[in-house]
Order: structure tokens, then C-alpha cells, then sequence
């Protein structure tokens, strides 16, 4: 059987800084300074009011969980091993929303409503923002 | 929302389908074949007077151009050809398409017709692969969501927020399985309890494997012909009162909410272009991919309130004599989900109902129905209200 893993995100032209900063530890998103919203996933433009000079911004990595599933099913072979795991949506604080992985040794206890933290996971030259569970109350200030 | 005046309005003649699940020794030209061969017939017309042809697109045969392929293997040549690609809303869209295309007087009769061979035609590993790849592939792919995870996020929220339970959603797989097993057509027609879809085995939280759709072989197939043409048809009373979409995003991740969509839209425009009310409407056939798909539809669509569609299904209220008799072939839960073909067998349905051809499943005097397809997660949406004459 052919081994085939875990898909590996192919940046375009659009999202090279934002990989770029993965790759560093930062988590960056667009910011349009003509309508004052922030943006995600970056694009060549400003989804609100058209406006494309988008300026890049670093996130301090910290959210709440919007919605979450947990995963049984696997899409493919290379995810079998991590099953069951959570996926969710999280809400930024700089007020953006994105898709992850909520890496947790209890994924079945992942709610709605919880704090998450920025981490980065090593898939081949990408660097793949994932969420774990915020440890304390501290962590999440 | 003004639509074209009544005499001009499309007539839906003809219906035609495969039978729904597994078709070994068949090819996914072969079931397009089937269904419109049927449909044309249906509809007392020759394939000689069809002038138009719109498809939808396969998986397992992939074609650049699929309409041109299947008026080709049926020998049609039309005046006016289009492969559409909207996910489970194409059906829909496609009879929207086709009444713009005979009310405008560019066509006579238009061919609608899909179909494809997802069970016997690609392993079940294919066809979890393929379909999660509707996900983005840099923001939402890597993270290893299947389809079922998509909705699984919906339901989450939803959940939250209106405090629908499990067990609410499992009356809805029961219902769907209670209807399909009037229909001899049907994939799956072994009655289900709430209880079996609670045992089922979890997929995504909170969905379990009976809160999914099906994967099925099949195709169908509908003709819609111009009003001033319809005289030489078998049956020229169903009629597209209005039609409507609505589009809010792509990849689920981007939903501007995740408990209402532009299902809303849609069905807003399409209500307001036929001049009627939700309340009005005597069955509706509405895209089920998942149980939570349609609960949110009919709340979102405004059939009921918000936070009232759960309790009210576990009270009936779907069923063959409920407030709102829906998918009454068993819907994409249990007649079955193939492709673009899953989402046109609620046409083909709501038309044989209108017509009094639905058997033991029928609604008693139904005259108006409304017909609604979404594809992607939740992402596009196209509603259709068809009436008798």
C-alpha cells in the first residue's frame, strides 16, 4: 500500500507571508485599515469593502472555541492514527475566525466556549498552526 | 419579487429516475441515459424535441464537459448545452437554469439530468477522500476534517445555541427511513428506530453514521418545457411558480453564522417570487445530507421558529400526515445520495406528488410543493415552489 500523508498546505503567492510566519511562530492575519476589520484567510483583497492595501498583523495566538467536532471517521489513512481527534472553528481575539486542530490528550472533553492557545505542528517545510487547550486561567491573559 | 406571468411560466413535464443504491453493471452514462430516456418519455415528447441540455458533473466518469458527452450517448443535438457544478444545490439550480432558458424563449424542452455511481463506481475510501477535498486546501484540508466533520461544527453550534438534542435529530433519519420503505425505488427501506440511530456508531460528533446520507448509484432526470409548448406534452400542469438562491460562503470556516444560511435567501426569493407563505405549502422535499442539515433548513427557511423544528419532528411533524410532509421518497438519508442526482430526485418527486403519482406515499391533494438543494456545507442554496394547475 502506498503510504500517503497528511496533507501538506501548498502556499500561493496570496499566503507565502502567512506560512512564512508560521514558520517563525507567528500567526498572522490581514488587517484592512480602510474598514478596520481583521482577515482571514489572506487574500489579495479586502473581503469587506474591496480595499487592498491589507496590512499584515501578528496575533497574540489566543481564542475561544466557536464549534468543535471530534473526528472517528478519518478522510484518509495517514489520520487514522490520531483518531479520535477534535477539529474546530476558533474565534481569534483580534477578531478573526480559522479552522484547526484542538490538541488535546481528552479530545471527547473539547468544548464550545474554551480558551485555546497557538501551537505549530512540523509538516514537511510548512509549519501547520494547531490549538491546545489554555493549562490555567493565567495563560489565557 | 415579480417572475414571469403565469402563462409563461415553465411547465415541468416529464420525470424520470433510476432506482436508487447499488447498480452493479452499469455506467454512469448509462444511468444519465436511463433516467432522461425516462423523463422524455414521461413527459410523451421524443428526444428529437429536446433543444436543450444541462448536466451536472460525475466523480466516477469525470468529463470537462458532461452535457456535451450525454446528448452525444443519447444522440441528442441541442441548441443549447451547460454543464452546472453547484454540489447538492445543482439539481435545483439547474431547473432554475432551465425554466430561464424556455420563460426567455430560447428553448422548448430542456433535458435536466444527473447521475452517478458512487457505491459500486469508486471504493468507499474513494469517495470520502474525494468529497473532503470541498474543504480549503491550505486552512481547512490539512486539519483532517471528512464531510461529516463539517456538519459535525454545525451541529455543534447549533446544538449549543437551541439546545437540540440527539435524539431530535435521530426522528428525522426515522422518518426518512419510514418513507423510503413506501418507495420501491428507494437504497435503503428496513425501518429504523431512534434507538438503532442512537447506537449507531459515532462518525463526527455529534453526528453518527445514521445522521449521514447515503452513497448511491443513480441517476435522474426532469424535463421542463416553455409553457406555449407544454400543449403537446402528457401533462402540462406543473408549473415553477419561483425560484431562488442564496449564497453566503464556500468553506464552512468563512459562514458568516452557522445556524442560519442562505437557504434563507433562497427561499425568501423563491416564496416571495410564487406569492406564497411557508404555511401554504402542502409537502416539501428539502436537501437532507445529514439530520442536522435539514432541521437547520426548515428553521432557517422559516417553516418553523427558531428552536421549534427539533421537538416539533419528534412529534411527527415530517411525516405523511404531519404539518409538513417531507422528503416523502426518503430524501437523501434513505432513498439515497448520488451526486447532483441525490439533491434532483426531490424534483422528481415533488412533481409526482403534485401529480397524484406517489402511490402509498402520497400527500393527500397535493397542489403546491416546495423543492430546496444546498451544496457545499450549507454554502449554496437554491429553492424551487412548484404548483398544480
Amino acid at each position: 500500500m502506498t503510504e500517503i500523508g497528511k496533507p501538506v498546505p501548498q502556499p500561493t503567492p496570496e499566503s507565502q507571508p502567512y506560512w512564512d510566519g508560521c514558520l517563525r511562530g507567528e500567526l498572522l492575519y490581514q488587517h484592512c485599515a480602510a474598514c478596520n476589520r481583521a482577515q482571514f484567510y489572506p487574500r489579495s483583497a479586502c473581503a469587506s469593502c474591496g480595499a487592498t492595501a491589507l496590512e499584515w498583523r501578528r496575533s497574540e495566538g489566543r481564542g475561544t472555541l466557536h464549534a468543535v467536532t471530534v473526528v472517528y471517521r478519518p478522510p484518509s489513512a495517514a489520520f487514522k492514527p490520531d483518531v479520535p481527534y477534535a477539529v474546530a472553528l476558533v474565534d481569534l481575539d483580534e477578531g478573526f475566525r480559522m479552522m484547526a486542530n484542538v490538541l488535546s490528550a481528552a479530545p471527547e472533553a473539547v468544548a464550545i466556549g474554551d480558551r485555546v492557545t497557538v501551537t505549530f505542528e512540523r509538516r514537511g517545510d510548512i509549519a501547520l498552526p494547531q490549538f491546545r487547550p489554555c493549562a490555567s486561567p493565567g495563560e489565557d491573559l | 419579487m415579480a417572475g414571469p406571468p403565469p402563462s409563461r411560466r415553465a411547465r415541468l413535464s416529464g420525470v424520470g429516475d433510476t432506482a436508487f443504491g447499488a447498480l452493479p453493471g452499469s455506467s454512469v452514462l448509462g444511468i444519465h441515459a436511463q433516467a432522461a430516456r425516462q423523463a422524455i418519455a414521461d413527459a410523451g415528447l421524443t428526444q428529437g424535441d429536446v433543444d436543450g441540455v444541462l448536466c451536472a458533473y460525475s466523480l466516477v466518469e469525470p468529463h470537462l464537459m458532461l452535457s456535451s458527452v450525454v446528448a452525444e450517448y443519447l444522440g441528442i443535438r441541442p441548441a443549447y448545452s451547460l454543464g452546472m457544478m453547484l454540489g447538492g444545490a445543482t439539481g435545483c439550480a439547474m431547473i432554475m437554469q432551465a425554466a430561464m432558458l424556455v420563460e426567455s424563449g430560447r428553448c422548448r424542452h430542456v433535458l435536466v439530468v444527473a447521475g452517478d455511481m458512487r457505491l459500486t463506481g469508486m471504493s468507499r475510501d474513494g469517495a470520502v477522500a474525494a468529497l473532503a477535498r470541498v474543504g480549503h486546501p491550505q486552512f481547512e484540508v490539512p486539519y483532517g476534517p471528512n464531510i461529516p466533520a463539517y456538519y459535525g461544527l454545525v451541529a455543534s453550534r447549533y446544538m449549543h445555541e437551541q439546545g437540540a438534542t440527539p435524539e431530535q435529530l435521530a426522528h428525522i433519519a426515522v422518518t426518512m427511513r419510514r418513507h423510503a420503505g413506501l418507495h420501491p425505488g428507494a437504497h435503503m427501506r428496513e425501518p429504523i428506530t431512534v434507538a438503532d440511530v442512537l447506537a449507531s456508531r459515532m462518525i463526527a460528533r455529534p453526528l453518527r453514521l445514521l445522521d449521514c446520507c447515503l452513497v448511491s448509484d443513480g441517476a435522474a432526470a426532469v424535463v421542463v418545457s416553455a409553457a406555449d409548448a407544454s400543449g403537446g406534452t402528457r401533462d402540462s400542469r406543473i408549473a415553477l411558480l419561483g425560484a431562488g438562491q442564496g449564497h453566503t460562503h464556500e468553506h464552512v470556516s468563512q459562514a458568516p453564522s452557522l445556524t442560519d444560511f442562505g437557504c434563507h435567501e433562497a427561499s425568501s426569493r423563491a416564496l416571495g417570487e410564487a406569492g406564497v407563505t411557508p404555511a401554504a405549502v402542502d409537502v416539501a422535499e428539502i436537501y437532507d445530507s445529514f439530520t442536522i442539515t435539514l432541521l437547520i433548513e426548515l428553521e432557517s427557511m422559516g417553516f418553523f421558529a427558531k428552536g421549534e423544528a427539533g421537538p416539533a419532528i419528534a412529534a411527527g411533524a415530517l411525516g405523511l400526515a404531519g404539518r409538513l410532509p417531507t422528503n416523502t421518497h426518503g430524501g437523501l438519508l434513505s432513498f439515497g445520495h448520488s451526486g447532483a442526482a441525490g439533491g434532483l430526485t426531490h424534483v422528481v418527486e415533488a412533481v409526482r406528488q403534485l401529480r397524484g403519482e406517489a402511490d402509498a406515499r402520497q400527500v393527500p391533494d397535493a397542489r403546491l410543493a416546495f423543492v430546496h438543494g444546498d451544496g457545499g456545507i450549507l454554502s449554496a442554496h437554491c429553492s424551487l415552489v412548484l404548483a398544480r394547475a
